[in-house]
C-alpha cells in the first residue's frame, strides 16, 4: 500500500484524501516514515505526528516538505547555518500560514546551502545533501534538500527559495519542477532573508500541476510584506496540451560556451518539441543578460550583508566570546558562519564601502536595470523564453567546493530572470548520461499560468520518468 | 586681535507620538516594564520585515509643511548599517539621499532637510561608572526601539547660543502645536546635536566643525554651545587647529570631551532599503496634512502683535505656550469689551504664577471669569489690588467674579462711604492738612494711605485725591 500511495501525485494524493479514499493521517505517517530513513541527508528536523487537518481542505493534509530558510513556529529553523543552530522563531512565515492553512502538512524542514548561499547544498552547517539519481552527485542548491526529498519520494512536493536559481537549478539537477514565481507574488514575511529584493518563495514538485496547485495557495499579498502584490490572476492547473500559436525566444547570448554537449542535445531536442507542438521559435536579443552573474554577485552579497548583521549574539541564536562586546560580536560570526557566508559577507560589505558603492553597487544596479529592459523588449516579441536552466547536469560532490567562481556559473541561464524579477519555471527536458537536464521557461511578470500551461504541454510530450526505483 | 564668528547648525531628533512604531504594529510606551512593548520585527528576528507607518509618514508630512519645507514627490528609505547592540538589525532604517521634505525655513533659520527614521533601543549598564566599557553587564530594553523619529537638520545659520536656544524653543512650540510629539527633553523625546565651527568675522568660509552631541535641556544647549565656541577660539588664538569630532559636554563640570573618536571613520554604507517601497505622498496625503496644521507658533506671536497690539514679548509668550494663547483667546472672545493687551498681561502675569506649568483650560478659572475680572478693575469697579484677591479666590475654587466681589465686599469704596473715610484721613493726619495747603504736594500721600488702609485698598487713588482736594478746596 505505502509505494502506491507514495506514487501518487500530491494532487492525486489530495484529490484521493478530499474523496475519502485515503486517510491523511496514513499518507502523512508513509511519508514520515519514510522520511525518518532519508540516507541522502534531506531533512534537517521531520514531524512527530500529523497535524490536525480539515478532511475536506484543498490541499487535503498531503504532506509537504519545508525549505529550513522558512521560519516555523516553535520549530527549529537554522537557515542551514550553525549561527541559528536550536534557533525556534516566535511565529510561522506567511507561505508557511497560507498552506497550512489551505490544508499542507509539514512532514519536515529541509537541508540547504547556508542562508541560501551555494548550488550544491555542500555549503550547510549540518553536511551535504545528496542527489538520489547518483549519490556521489550534489542535488544543485540552495533548495538541494527540498528537490531531493521530493525527487526521492521523501516528500510528494516541497517549497524553496530562489534568489539567483535556488529553486530551479536543484530542480533541474533532480529531474523535478521548480517555479521561481514573479518577485512579490508571494510574501517574503518569515523567509529568513539572503537578498531581499531578489529572494522569492516557490513549489518543487513532480510535476506541473502538482507546482500549479501549490503555488495557488502561496500567492497573496500580504501586510506584513511591502513588497508583496497580489496576482492578478487566479493561478489555474494547467490543461493544455499544444504550444499552438506561443512565440518561443531563445537568447542565443546565454547559449554560447560553458553549456555542456549533453545538456545542449536535451535543449535542442526540446527546440523541436516546441516546434512540433505548434510553437514558434525564433531567436530573442538579451545583449546584457551575460553581464546578470557578475552584477548579482555584487548586488546578492551587498544585501546579503546587511541582512545577516542582525546575527550578533546578543538575541537569540549563537553567542561565543568572552564576554566583552567587540569579542562576543567577532567570535560569534566566527563561529557561527560559514566560508561561503563570510565570504560574500566581505564581498557585499566591500561593494558597498564608501568609495566603491558607485563603481560597484550602482553599475550592477544600472546593469540590473538594463537586463530588464531586454526582457521587456524581448517580450513584445515573444511570450516565453526558453533555455536550459542549468550550463551542466548534477556534479560531483567536491568537485567546485574549491573554485567559487565556478559554482558561481551554475546561475548563469537562471539569474538574468531574477535580476528582472521575472517568473521561471524548471521541468525535466530529458537525460544526458543518466543525469535529468532542465528546461527553463521564463515569461513577463505575473505570467504563471502562461508558463505553466507551455510547461504542462511539454511535460506531457516528454513523458518524463522520475528516479528509477 | 581677530574677531571670531561662530557658525551654528542643530540637529533635532524629534519621536512621534504615533500609536505604533514605526515598523512595526507594538505600541509605544515610556516607563512600561523592560521589553513588553516588542515582537519578532521590533527584535530583529530571522524572516521579519518593516513595515512603514502611516500615522508616522502623516506626522512627517505635517512637520515638513510647518517648515515651508518642498515634500519630495517619492521618498525612500536607506539602511545604515553599523553594530551595536541596542540596534537588533544591525542596521538602522533612516533616509538618506532623498529624504521627506528638504528646504523649509522655521523663523530666521533655514531647515536643510527632514526625515523619517526609527529609534533605536535603550541600553542600562550594570555598575557604577554608567558606561558600557567598565559595566559589569549591559542589558538591553527594546521598548524604546522602533520608536518614530523625526531627523530635522537645520542650515548653519544660527550665529550665538543665545539664538540657538530661541530658535529651538520655536521648534519646540511649533511642534508642540501641530500635536505630533511630546517635546519632552528630560523624557528624550526631543534631542538636540550642535555642529558647530567659528570663522573670521566676515569670512565666508566654514572653518572645522565639531558635532556636540545630546545636550538634554536648553540650559545645556547654550552652556555647551558657549563653551565649545570659547574652546575653538582658544585653539585659534594659539595658532592650533579644530580638530573635527564628536563631543560630550558635560554640564556639572563644564568640560568638553571627545566621544568615540577611535571608531569615528564610520563607514555605515548606505544602500537603499528593499524590503520598503517608496513613501509617494497622494495629493489626499498631502490635503489631509495640510488640514491638521494649526496656526504655527511664529504665525500666531505676529497677530498677537499687528492685531491685537500685544507687545513682543507677551505675544511670543503667549503663542509659544500654545495652551496659554488658547486661553488668552478664548477669554478674549467670551468677552468683547475687555482690552486685549490688558487681558494678556492679567494671563502672562498673574494667571501663569498661580497655575505653574499646568493648563489652564484644566484650571477652575474660566477664561470668561477671567475677562469679565479684567474688565471690572478696568471699569474701576473693584481696585487693582482686589483683583488679584479675586483671581486668588478663581484658581482655588473657580466661580464668577462678581459674585465673590459682592460675598467678599471687595467693591471698589465710593460716594459717601469714600467721603466719609476722606473725612476721617484728614482729621487723622491734620499735619499732612497743614502741609498740603502749604503747597507741599507730597503730602497728599499720607492721606491717601489712611484711605487706602481703611478700605482694605478697595478705593481708587485717583478718587481719593479728587476727594481730598476738593474738600480742602485746592
Ligand atoms: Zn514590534
Amino acid at each position: 500500500m505505502s509505494e502506491d500511495v507514495v506514487a501518487l501525485s500530491a494532487a492525486q494524493a489530495a484529490e484521493r484524501v478530499r474523496a475519502g479514499e485515503l486517510s491523511a493521517r496514513e499518507l502523512f505517517e508513509v511519508y514520515r516514515d519514510r522520511s525518518a530513513s532519508d540516507e541522502l541527508g534531506v531533512y534537517l528536523w521531520v514531524a512527530e505526528e500529523a497535524p490536525e487537518v480539515v478532511s475536506d481542505a484543498p490541499l487535503g493534509g498531503v504532506p509537504l516538505a519545508v525549505k529550513d530558510l522558512f521560519c516555523t513556529k516553535d520549530v527549529p529553523s537554522t537557515s542551514g547555518s550553525r549561527i541559528l543552530a536550536g534557533y525556534t522563531p516566535p511565529y510561522t512565515a506567511t507561505a508557511v500560514e497560507n498552506l497550512v492553512r489551505a490544508g499542507a502538512a509539514m512532514v519536515g524542514k529541509t537541508n540547504m546551502d547556508e542562508f541560501a548561499m551555494g548550488s550544491s547544498n555542500e555549503n550547510s552547517a549540518y553536511g551535504p545533501v545528496r542527489n538520489p539519481w547518483d549519490t556521489s552527485r550534489v542535488p544543485g542548491g540552495s533548495s538541494g534538500g527540498s528537490a531531493a526529498a521530493v525527487a526521492a519520494g521523501l516528500a510528494p512536493w516541497a517549497i524553496g527559495t530562489d534568489t539567483g536559481g535556488s529553486i530551479r537549478q536543484p530542480a533541474a539537477l533532480c529531474g523535478i519542477v521548480g517555479l521561481k514565481p514573479t518577485y512579490g507574488s508571494v510574501s517574503r514575511y518569515g523567509m529568513i532573508a539572503f537578498a531581499s529584493s531578489l529572494d522569492q518563495c516557490g513549489p518543487l514538485t513532480r510535476d506541473v500541476t502538482d507546482a500549479a496547485l501549490l503555488y495557488r495557495h502561496m500567492v497573496g499579498r500580504d501586510d506584513c510584506d511591502s513588497t508583496s502584490l497580489q496576482h492578478p490572476e487566479e493561478i489555474r492547473l494547467p490543461s493544455s496540451e499544444s504550444l499552438e500559436g506561443l512565440r518561443f525566444g531563445v537568447p542565443p547570448a546565454l547559449l554560447g560556451e560553458g553549456i555542456e554537449p549533453g545538456v545542449r542535445e536535451v535543449f535542442d531536442a526540446t527546440v523541436a518539441r516546441v516546434e512540433e507542438l505548434g510553437g514558434l521559435v525564433e531567436e530573442v536579443d538579451l545583449p546584457s543578460a551575460t553581464h546578470g552573474l557578475s552584477a548579482y554577485y555584487v548586488i546578492a552579497p551587498a544585501e546579503a550583508s546587511a541582512n545577516l548583521a542582525r546575527y550578533d549574539g546578543v538575541r537569540y541564536g549563537l553567542r561565543s566570546g568572552n564576554g566583552d562586546l567587540t569579542s562576543m560580536y567577532e567570535e560569534t560570526r566566527h563561529d557561527g558562519f560559514g566560508a561561503e557566508v563570510k565570504r560574500r559577507i566581505m564581498i557585499g560589505t566591500y561593494a558597498l564601502s564608501s568609495g566603491y558603492y558607485d563603481a560597484y553597487y550602482g553599475r550592477a544596479q544600472r546593469v540590473r536595470t538594463k537586463i530588464a529592459e531586454d526582457f521587456r523588449e524581448a517580450f513584445e516579441r515573444v511570450d516565453l523564453i526558453l533555455t536550459p536552466t542549468s550550463p551542466t547536469v548534477a556534479f560531483e560532490l567536491g568537485a567546485r567546493t574549491k573554485d567559487p567562481l565556478a559554482m558561481y556559473m551554475s546561475d548563469f541561464l537562471t539569474v538574468p530572470m531574477s535580476l528582472a524579477g521575472l517568473p521561471a519555471i524548471s521541468i525535466p527536458g530529458g537525460l544526458s548520461d543518466g543525469l535529468p537536464v532542465g528546461i527553463q521557461l521564463a515569461g513577463p511578470a505575473f505570467s504563471e499560468n502562461r508558463i505553466m500551461e507551455a510547461a504542462y504541454a511539454l511535460e506531457q510530450s516528454i513523458g518524463f520518468e522520475g528516479v528509477p526505483r | 586681535m581677530t574677531d571670531f564668528e561662530p557658525v551654528i547648525g542643530l540637529e533635532i531628533h524629534v519621536q512621534l507620538k504615533t500609536r505604533t512604531k514605526m515598523f512595526c504594529g507594538c505600541e509605544l510606551s515610556f516607563g512600561a516594564p523592560p521589553n513588553t512593548h516588542t515582537c519578532p520585527v521590533c527584535l530583529g528576528h530571522p524572516g521579519t520585515l518593516p513595515v512603514t507607518n502611516a500615522e508616522a509618514v502623516h506626522f512627517g508630512l505635517m512637520i515638513a509643511m510647518a517648515l515651508d519645507c518642498t515634500v519630495a514627490p517619492r521618498s525612500i528609505f536607506h539602511r545604515k548599517n553599523y553594530f551595536y547592540p541596542d540596534l537588533p538589525k544591525g542596521y538602522q532604517i533612516s533616509q538618506y539621499d532623498i529624504p521627506l521634505g528638504r528646504e523649509g525655513r522655521l523663523g530666521d533659520v533655514r531647515i536643510h532637510r527632514v526625515h523619517l527614521e526609527e529609534d533605536a533601543a535603550k541600553l542600562v549598564h550594570a555598575g557604577s561608572s554608567g558606561r558600557m566599557h567598565t559595566a559589569e553587564a549591559s542589558v538591553v530594553d527594546f521598548n524604546r526601539g522602533g520608536t518614530p523619529l523625526v531627523e530635522i537638520v537645520s542650515e548653519p545659520d544660527i550665529r550665538t547660543a543665545h539664538q540657538a536656544g530661541d530658535w529651538l524653543r520655536l521648534l519646540r512650540a511649533t511642534l508642540k502645536r501641530i500635536g505630533v510629539s511630546d517635546v519632552n527633553m528630560e523624557e528624550g523625546s526631543l534631542r538636540c546635536d550642535a555642529n558647530i565651527s567659528i570663522r573670521p568675522a566676515g569670512d565666508s568660509n566654514f572653518g572645522v566643525k565639531t558635532e556636540l552631541k545630546n545636550m538634554n535641556s536648553f540650559r545645556f544647549i547654550e552652556r555647551g554651545i558657549e563653551a565649545e565656541v570659547a574652546r575653538q577660539e582658544s585653539i585659534l588664538r594659539d595658532g592650533g587647529q579644530v580638530v573635527q569630532e564628536t563631543l560630550h559636554f558635560d554640564p556639572s563640570t563644564g568640560a568638553i570631551t571627545s566621544l568615540r573618536s577611535k571608531e569615528e571613520a564610520h563607514d555605515y554604507r548606505y544602500f537603499p532599503e528593499p524590503d520598503l517601497v517608496p513613501i509617494a505622498p497622494t495629493e489626499a496625503m498631502l490635503e489631509r496634512a495640510r488640514e491638521a496644521l494649526p496656526e504655527l507658533p511664529a504665525a500666531r506671536a505676529e497677530r498677537f502683535e499687528r492685531d491685537l497690539g500685544l507687545t513682543a514679548g507677551t505675544a511670543k509668550l503667549l503663542a509659544f505656550r500654545g495652551e496659554l494663547g488658547d486661553f488668552f483667546e478664548d477669554a478674549l472672545g467670551a468677552d468683547g469689551q475687555v482690552e486685549p493687551a490688558t487681558l494678556a498681561n492679567w494671563v502672562t502675569v498673574e494667571l501663569v504664577p498661580r497655575l505653574g506649568d499646568a493648563d489652564p483650560q484644566e484650571s477652575k478659572v474660566e477664561p470668561r471669569a477671567l475677562a469679565r475680572l479684567v474688565e471690572l478693575v478696568s471699569a474701576k469697579t473693584i481696585s487693582q489690588s482686589a483683583g488679584k484677591t479675586v483671581l486668588d479666590v478663581l484658581a482655588a475654587e473657580g466661580g464668577d467674579p462678581e459674585r465673590i466681589v459682592q460675598e467678599r465686599s471687595l467693591a471698589m469704596a465710593g460716594g459717601d462711604e469714600l467721603e466719609g473715610i476722606v473725612e476721617r484721613a484728614l482729621e487723622a493726619n491734620p499735619k499732612a492738612v497743614e502741609e498740603l495747603k502749604g503747597g507741599k504736594a507730597k503730602a497728599i500721600g499720607a492721606i491717601v494711605g489712611f484711605a487706602m488702609r481703611e478700605t482694605k485698598g478697595r478705593a481708587d487713588g485717583g478718587e481719593v485725591n479728587r476727594i481730598v482736594r476738593e474738600k480742602l478746596g485746592l
